[in-house]
């Protein structure tokens, strides 16, 4: 089996009388992609803070690439690279400058310091914006700059908090690429993520969470299946036909799901119900939503 | 069995590169407001001492033994320290932290609170041991006449310039909105910017402001600033300057403690 690049056994934090993360187990072997996935306040971001030590865990083991937090955080982060959820860039200097800084931060020696912003300038896709302030910037610019930041010094550990949150779907289709690349060249990335789809499609294992809890893992095919089976039955009608429709699915032992106006019986494989509805593939949705109780935001 | 990949090993306290990295961050950003930055710090003071020098240096000619505006114009140093440290401290590191979120990806960085307030506190002290010296070459052009002692002041003022950037992220550190800066400022930088012999040496007060003035950070500085220009007082001189590097010595463990509590949940 592979190195774990992220280790945790039993993490806990606490926040008062919340406890945002809840005696969490999480193995990311190294040169995987693996998801978190689970709705606001599930506790991804405060896992993500764990593994940087800028949240002490009340309770648990927690290991990175080898070091022990928080004591020998300081270490694991030289191998580290990370992107926030929320925007931290310096707005008022350039591009240039801002990976600049970070060059230093991570520890660059002088002789490698030049390439390793030009490399990042391409990776970013922001070459001729170099001189350009970060408040010119369009959203996904700078989404893509925060990326490049986490990269320059080529960590063998990314730590992704919500990658995409707030772009529309193309920059968040450019983003997506550029986060697939690393994942080829054989970064470990842990990501956290409430869109489905950004999960499905770059995740090697998702975790799903609520309430600080992981309540499902494994590859996204294999988490369909094993909690939604392979075909889902659509059934839309007045509230009492959708209630009638849970009783019967119920009585055959099948789980459902209200999805506003509709009820998704799951696992519907070898059933022949006599009931009107659309008949379609299940996918991580179902799962998400039968796991979490949440619909997706 | 998986098992963990590398060897474990821990890095030191207050590494260089991480000093460095915060250092670069700060010098990198100052390229792109030195100029307000430096017109602050540096116009205010003299103000105060072209207003008090010679508006209020017109109906005394002679405190303390000095010319008015020599006495006002070696005071001042400390005026200009205090404006270029302990506020730029304690409005920066609130932005910081608050709004900017600079200090998280620092922090995300080989970077740790200790290395990170050290790192500010000493680039402020840096501006502030510069921008200290503005009021006396200022006197120096109004007729204060030039000693070798004078080349101590960027020292005095980068010492003195620590403990009040100390001061002032340790303020930040416990603040929880802009609000609670007013009553740091009322209450304590005010009373002691007036009793520190800036203006009015102290032994024109009673008794009990003089023991207070002696406890008052400034007040030495304003005393050192003055015997560099017009002669040193030996030990008693040094003493002053022990106690303000204690003073920042005590400030840098507060603000360490202030924004550990404030950076790391």
């Amino acid at each position: 089996m592979a190195d774990l690049a992220i280790r945790l056994r039993g993490a806990v934090k606490r926040y008062g009388a919340i406890t945002a993360v809840d005696g969490l187990d999480l193995d990311v072997p190294e040169g995987t992609c693996v998801g978190l996935l689970g709705p606001n306040g599930a506790g991804k971001s405060t896992t993500m803070r764990l593994l940087t030590a800028q949240a002490i865990a009340d309770e648990g083991e927690l290991e990175v690439l080898g070091f022990r937090l928080p004591e020998e955080s300081k270490a694991a982060r030289v191998q580290c690279g990370v992107t926030p959820q929320l925007d931290n860039l310096d707005v008022t200097l350039t591009v240039e400058q801002n990976l600049l800084v970070f060059a230093h931060l991570y520890r660059i020696g002088r002789a490698d310091r030049r390439d390793a912003i030009e490399r990042s300038l391409r990776m970013a896709k922001l070459v001729d914006r170099r001189d350009s302030r970060v408040d010119k910037l369009s959203g996904g610019m700078r989404r893509r700059l925060l990326i490049a930041r986490a990269l320059i010094h080529r960590p063998r550990l990314v730590l992704l908090d919500e990658p995409t949150v707030g772009l529309d779907p193309q920059v968040r289709q450019e983003l997506w690429a550029l986060i697939d690349a690393l994942r080829s060249e054989g970064t470990t990335i842990l990501m956290s993520t409430h869109y489905i789809e950004e999960a499905q499609r770059l995740a090697d294992t998702v975790m799903i969470m609520s309430h600080g809890k992981a309540v499902a893992s494994g590859s996204p095919a294999e988490l369909v299946i094993e909690h939604a089976g392979h075909e889902v039955l659509e059934v839309y009608g007045p509230p009492g036909r959708l209630v009638e429709v849970e009783a019967e699915a119920g009585a055959a032992g099948l789980r459902t799901r209200r999805t506003g106006t509709s009820v998704s019986i799951l696992g519907v494989d070898g059933y022949g119900f006599d009931i009107d509805g659309e008949r379609r593939r299940a996918n991580l949705e179902d799962v998400f939503v039968l796991l979490t109780g949440e619909e997706i935001g | 069995m998986a098992t963990v990949s590398s060897s474990p090993r821990r890095l030191g306290r207050l590494e260089r590169p991480a000093l460095t990295g915060v250092l670069v961050r700060e010098v990198v950003n100052f390229s792109s407001y030195w100029r307000s930055s430096t017109f602050s710090s540096t116009v205010e003071p003299t103000i105060y001492l072209l207003a008090f020098g010679f508006g209020f240096g017109s109906l005394v000619s002679r405190v303390g033994g000095y010319d008015y505006v020599q006495f006002v114009g070696t005071g001042t140093v400390a005026t200009a320290v205090l404006f270029s440290s302990a506020f730029p401290a304690m409005f920066g590191t609130f932005v910081k932290y608050k709004f900017q979120r600079t200090y998280d990806a620092i922090l995300a960085a080989p970077v740790d609170t200790e290395e990170l307030v050290t790192a500010e506190a000493l680039w402020i002290a840096t501006r502030a041991g510069v921008y200290g010296c503005v009021p006396m070459l200022v006197a120096l052009a109004f007729g204060l006449d030039p000693a070798w002692g004078m080349l101590t002041v960027p020292l005095i003022a980068w010492v003195a310039g620590f403990g009040w950037a100390c001061f002032g992220i340790s303020v930040a550190g416990f603040a929880n909105s802009f609000e609670n800066f007013n009553y740091v400022v009322s209450a304590v930088l005010t009373p002691l910017f007036l009793v520190a012999g800036t203006f009015f040496p102290l032994d024109t007060l009673p008794g009990w402001a003089q023991f207070l003035g002696n406890l008052n950070p400034l007040y030495h500085c304003v005393e050192l600033v003055r015997h560099a220009a017009f002669g040193f007082e030996g030990w008693p001189d040094l003493a002053r300057l022990g106690a303000l590097a204690a003073f920042g010595l005590f400030l840098w463990r507060i603000a360490i403690h202030a924004m550990t509590r404030k950076l790391i949940d």
